[in-house]
């Protein structure tokens, strides 16, 4: 077990992170007020700045740019040392030379989302009409407008069409908005531990998370930048509780157990006795250093509006009509926050129809979290995917 | 119709023998223009699947096992883990120019519904099974008094998936049933040869291993 910290006390890097909500460490689009984004809510934001990654070669033909869309927590930077914590990219066990996204042979782009904290515009952001940060003044943002977002990037790039969008979670959500709004952009789609509507548990998880944040007095309504102060307590309680949802009964008993951190015998005290109680608190407050809690609101917020059916006139088939994009999705047994059986329905409704899908369920006691872990079978899958899609796009192969 | 048309290589029909494929998949390849759009039900490891895109078909697949579904996504097949039984209902009418169902028959909790199944969602499909009227069959029941075992089903009464067998001349009668027009019909020997064509019904119901059946819906 690695040393642990306590989470009375993180080591918040608040203002690098400010910095960066605003002068992101990667490219950045800028747009002007001449291009807002409409959003759902009926606002449009204007000017605004989408941060993003490119990792690879677009080639000739601008066929062989592959979107990845990040999940909750995630950021660009998916291939690269992150320019808060130091550690290595999210995804670096999938994305990079000879892996299943291989960026010697595809054009990885990936982007910040609207709303997030890495860049680009949201609450977090400097709101140009006070020169203070949007806190909660920030309008609510959907996957929807997180996926507009995105086409302008794209548009910017020059790329007509995405050979591949792929995401997990929150990602795997924003893949499937963009095959129900743009499927003539999206030539393949890969969809992962996700589903087309958040449910009641999970909305009611997240409930639980802005509660702990907002029940944090340094929170002060949102605007906790103003008054130098940060609610890493109620981010971190926000992140231990999501941070279960993504792992599984199994997992933690398997790297745990009942086991004590550092002692034979209980202190019949509130510390963290147990190996599992100081993981969780390491992970809450090792969180805390690189997110914005304000963002977590808006993040989470968009994830419980997400329903594409109930866009659709309530019938999810209908949202993928006449659809010519290649599917894979992919689901994990052990999670139970985006469970098999969401998938799915996705599945059935792109049979219906008649869409060309795939979907494969992996076996790992991992839980949720499995799509970012060393999975072999899957990563096996994405590769076979990739090839097979690649050869109908005219992608020339490896070598 | 004639059978003379077909390329049929002449080793049997287990995998390990010589030849790429089986003679069964090479007899449902030979049965379905190019560019069609097919349906496997119950697709295994996806080798017909590979055999009918190597030939320019679309083909998906539909799988029960993980472990096969997840194979065939590996090799960058178009396959998802479903259930004959259960999973056919959500294909719209017509989505199909052939639904294939290979060997699964007989496996399937109710073979009647599944084949009405197969004819509202493909406007053909081929069928193959295992011809319980096999002499092999007949003469371990009535000889050996015990239920029959053979190469290509070696599982005992107790543990086999197979749980709605029939012979070819059942099959013929239950097709008359629900009005289902047979187009083509093929039975193969034990060793994946077809048996001749100008031989008399019960003799393919009797030297028949196997039957193979391309149908339409009746008038």
């Amino acid at each position: 077990m690695t040393e642990l910290k306590s989470i009375v006390s993180p080591a918040i890097q608040i203002d690098d992170r400010l910095h960066e909500a605003d002068n992101p460490s990667s490219k950045v689009a800028k747009f002007g007020v001449d291009q807002p984004l409409k959003l759902d809510c009926g606002v449009d934001l204007a000017p605004f700045q989408i941060a993003y990654q490119t990792y690879g070669e677009l080639n000739a033909e601008r066929s062989n740019a592959i979107l990845v869309c990040h999940a909750l927590t995630g950021d660009q930077h998916v291939f690269n040392t992150h320019p808060i914590t130091g550690k290595p990219g999210w995804w670096d066990t999938m994305v990079g030379p000879g892996l299943p996204l291989d960026t010697s042979q595809y054009f990885i782009i990936c982007s910040n989302v609207i709303g997030g904290c890495m860049g680009s515009t949201g609450p977090a952001s400097t709101n140009p009409a006070t020169g203070k940060p949007w806190g909660l003044d920030f309008p609510i943002i959907t996957i929807p407008d997180m996926v507009r977002a995105q086409t302008l990037l794209i548009d910017r790039l020059g790329i007509e069409t995405l050979f591949c969008v792929v995401g997990g979670s929150m990602g795997g959500m924003q893949v499937l908005q963009w095959t129900a709004a743009y499927p003539d952009r999206v030539f393949s789609a890969l969809p992962i531990a996700c589903s087309t509507r958040h449910s009641a548990q999970n909305i009611a998880f997240h409930e639980l998370g802005r509660q702990a944040i907002m029940a944090d007095p340094d929170w002060r309504g949102g605007r906790y930048v103003d008054h130098n102060a940060h609610p890493h307590r109620g981010l971190a309680v926000a992140r231990m509780a999501g941070h279960i949802t993504y792992l599984s009964d199994a997992a933690l008993h398997r790297k745990f157990g009942r086991r004590m951190q550092d002692r034979e015998l209980p202190t019949f005290s509130f510390d963290a006795d147990f190996q599992v109680e100081s993981y969780l608190r390491y992970q809450g407050s090792s969180f805390v250093e690189r997110f914005d809690a304000n963002s977590y609101l808006y993040l989470t917020r968009a994830m419980d509006y997400f329903d594409i059916a109930a866009d659709h006139g309530g019938k999810l088939a209908k949202a993928f009509t006449g659809i010519k994009t290649r599917f894979c999705v992919v689901s994990f047994t052990s999670d139970w926050l985006f469970p098999t059986s969401e998938s799915r329905a996705l599945v059935h409704a792109l049979n219906a129809s008649s869409a060309r899908v795939s979907f494969a369920e992996i076996e790992t006691d991992r839980g949720h979290d499995a799509f970012l872990l060393d999975v072999p079978e899957f990563f096996d899958i994405t590769r076979a995917f990739l090839q097979s899609a690649g050869k109908a796009r005219g992608l020339k192969a490896d070598g | 119709m004639a059978l003379q048309e077909q390329m049929l290589p002449l080793p049997g029909i287990a995998p390990d023998r010589t030849g790429k494929y089986r003679t069964d998949h090479l007899l449902v390849a030979g049965m379905i223009e190019s560019g069609s759009k097919v349906l496997d039900v119950g697709c295994g490891d996806g080798e017909l699947l590979q055999l009918l895109e190597s030939r320019g078909i679309d083909g998906r697949g539909i799988e029960l096992s993980r472990a096969g579904v997840n194979g065939c996504v590996a090799k960058g097949l178009a396959v998802v883990q479903g259930d004959a039984d259960t999973d056919l209902v959500n294909y719209p009418d017509d989505a199909f120019d052939y639904v294939i169902l290979s060997q699964t028959l007989q496996a399937t909790r109710q073979p009647k519904v599944v084949l009405e199944n197969l004819l509202r969602i493909g406007r053909r499909a081929i069928v193959s099974f295992p011809n319980f009227g096999f002499w092999k069959m007949r003469l371990q029941l009535l000889v050996g008094g015990h239920m029959p075992r053979t190469e290509n089903l070696p599982a005992t009464w107790y543990d086999t998936a197979n749980i709605h067998f029939c012979t070819i001349k059942d099959f013929v009668e239950l097709c008359d049933a629900i009005n289902v027009k047979m187009e083509r019909a093929v039975a193969l020997d034990l060793y994946g040869r077809p048996v001749p064509l100008n031989l008399p019904w019960w003799v393919w119901n009797m030297f028949g291993e196997q039957g193979v059946f391309l149908l339409s819906r009746g008038k």
